[in-house]
């Protein structure tokens, strides 16, 4: 899980997901408030994002309050994310699906790496992340990360206002 | 959309990592925020902070928004993931090894630590229930000779105190790698300008922060830093980061976050039930210490070197313990692992033994005779009779503090005034 994975990701090209994002598909939300799948949508939903379960095993009508779809393609209304907490065997599917809806980014959660999904999302013309958390990325931007102990890694000499503040 | 990530050197990391404006009102410095506790903005938003789902401010016990700067600058500092800053160097030890042993477990240390770091671990540690293996770090493989199946951390200093002996820290970790053990390094007397161990295979790294990264002998503090590199669920062996944890509502830390997660366990649980906190006003003097780090460190190792190299042929002086030195059996080690200077801690050994060392203390007019290193002002000790006194003879000696050894803590003044004072005192 480190992410000393040699992958980076240009601080704008994330800034710029994470501001122009409004609804986030969780596929593999759990319906469990302790996991970390839970964790990461409670505080996205916080920080104003719309947030849509895809979970084909529950029999929960709604997590988080929000009604709960049992696939991507059983959508009703495209989400400008595709998030994947999901087992590795499972990526490519799923990646196939979010493309033939057209969402605008393919977000792949922290352990999750794809090199054939990543190849097929840019040729789709679609935002690609992968091993990597938008919760994460979301605090380290807005200054929250640091107030755990957490290396942000950012510098900067401009005051830091949170959206929901 | 990969790109390669621009990096920051130290010394613009060591004045910006962590600290930004003051949101609201625009405060440049980072302000000393001497508050015990914070509102929360409604029922859900505590409750979201107590379940640890949302980041934020609790109570200072855990969480303060200057210490916070501080812990992420020290993290940056030491190429790590998190960090957790807490009231002293040995609270540091304390919280890493509270977070990873239980009762019947067992660790290695090397023999060659600070003294109050060897009582810590015989004494204190042992009515734990944890046992101790000390082992001479010079062969490294006297660590793999004492792996158990309840070892559960190798703790190491990289640079070590009293007589700045280094040990091979690459070869430490990769024995402690084969095994899935974590390395735990106090970094205190190297600092991260002079050493980053998670370059070389450390996962855990402490410091005393009242030494050379405070600087100016003003404040008390330690800090845990989590390299971010230990895959705590790969097995059982520590389950208070694999397993659920039932007062933050049966979340696995380790899975919940990630790379983090033995920070955040150090910090939500063990410095939450252990209380050893470090103040917002020290928080503060740390972090106006670590802005000029790079430039003291550089100072500190080269006025150390110029006094070795100078006390190496005193007629009164019989031998010199300093990296730096050519004739030094760590000379090379130095070379590899410390590549801007060796830090400014050693010993000397004087001929005429323990009456001669009392002595010198006693006269000494500039250094301070006091009980700490790493301090602007140049310091002697004579450890056999102060901060090593604890330990037996045989311990002393292996300890590198035995009866005729003193030690010198290299300051920033004119090297020539301290090479005076000390030749005044000698003789
Ligand atoms: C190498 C080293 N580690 C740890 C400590 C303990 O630090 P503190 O005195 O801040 O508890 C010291 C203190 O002298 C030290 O020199």
């Amino acid at each position: 899980m480190s992410l000393k994975d040699n992958i980076y990701y240009a601080d704008d090209y994330i800034k710029e997901i994470l501001f122009t994002t409004k609804s986030i598909a969780i596929v593999g939300l759990s319906d469990k408030e302790n996991r970390p799948s839970s964790f990461a949508a409670k505080y996205l939903k916080n920080r104003g994002y719309k947030i849509i379960p895809v979970n084909p095993v529950t029999d929960k009508k709604t997590i988080l309050g929000e009604k709960v779809y049992k696939s991507i393609s059983e959508l009703e209304f495209i989400p400008d994310m595709v998030d994947l907490f999901v087992k590795k065997e499972k990526i490519l599917s799923f990646v196939k699906e979010a493309i033939k809806i057209k969402t605008k980014t393919i977000w792949l959660q922290l352990g999750l790496i794809d090199k054939e999904s990543e190849k097929i999302a840019n040729s789709a013309n679609i935002n690609f992340i992968m091993n990597r958390c938008p919760k994460i990325e979301y605090a380290k931007f807005s200054g929250e990360l640091g107030w755990a102990g957490v290396n942000s890694n950012v510098i900067s000499n401009k005051r830091k206002l949170l959206k929901n503040d | 959309m990969t790109k390669k990530k621009n990096s920051y050197g130290f010394a613009t990391r060591a004045i910006h990592s962590g600290a930004a404006p003051e949101p609201i009102t625009g405060a440049r410095n980072t302000p000393i925020f001497q508050t015990t506790s914070y509102v929360f903005k409604n029922t859900e938003h505590a409750e979201r902070l107590f379940k640890l789902e949302d980041f934020g401010f609790i109570y200072s016990r855990l969480t303060n928004p200057t210490v916070s700067v501080l812990e992420e600058r020290l993290a940056n500092l030491e190429n790590s993931r998190a960090a957790v800053a807490c009231s002293s160097g040995h609270a540091s030890q304390q919280l890493a090894f509270t977070s990873l042993l239980g009762n019947n477990d067992h660790f290695i240390a090397s023999n060659k630590l600070y003294g109050g770091s060897i009582n810590q671990f015989n004494k204190t540690f042992r009515n734990f229930g944890w046992e101790c293996s000390f082992v001479d770090p010079d062969n490294v493989k006297n660590f793999e000779n004492e792996i158990k199946d309840n070892t559960k951390l190798i703790f190491i200093e990289t640079l070590s105190n009293p007589d700045g002996s280094i040990v091979d820290i690459e070869a430490v970790a990769k024995i402690a790698k084969k095994y899935h053990i974590p390395l735990v390094v106090d970094n205190t007397l190297a600092t991260p300008f002079l050493h980053n161990p998670a370059n070389w295979g450390a996962n855990i790294i402490t410091h005393s922060l009242t030494k050379f990264i405070c600087g100016n002998g003003t404040s008390m503090g330690g800090i845990v830093i989590d390299c971010g590199n230990f895959n705590f669920l790969k097995d059982n062996k520590y389950p208070g980061l694999s397993q659920p944890d039932q007062s933050y509502n049966n979340i696995r830390f380790s899975e919940t976050f990630g790379d983090f997660g033995f920070a955040m366990k150090v910090k939500a649980d063990t410095l939450r039930d252990l209380g050893c906190t470090l103040s917002p006003q020290n928080a503060f003097y740390i972090l106006n210490g670590i802005e000029t780090l790079n430039l003291r460190m550089k100072k500190h190792s080269d006025n150390a070197l110029i006094v070795a190299k100078y006390l190496q042929n005193h007629s009164k002086v019989s031998s010199v313990s300093y990296a730096g030195l050519k004739n030094n059996k760590y000379y090379n080690l130095g070379k590899k692992y410390f590549p801007y200077g060796v830090g400014s801690i050693f010993t000397i050994k004087l001929k005429n033994g323990y009456n001669a060392c009392v002595s010198m203390v006693e006269k000494a007019n500039l250094l301070s005779h006091v009980a700490n290193v790493g301090d602007t002002r140049s310091l002697i000790i004579h450890p056999a009779s102060t901060t090593h006194s604890q330990l037996s003879d045989d311990e002393k000696i292996k300890a590198g503090a035995g009866p005729d050894v003193i030690r010198l803590s290299i300051g920033l003044e004119d090297v020539e005034d301290i090479i005076l004072d000390i030749d005044n005192s000698i003789n």
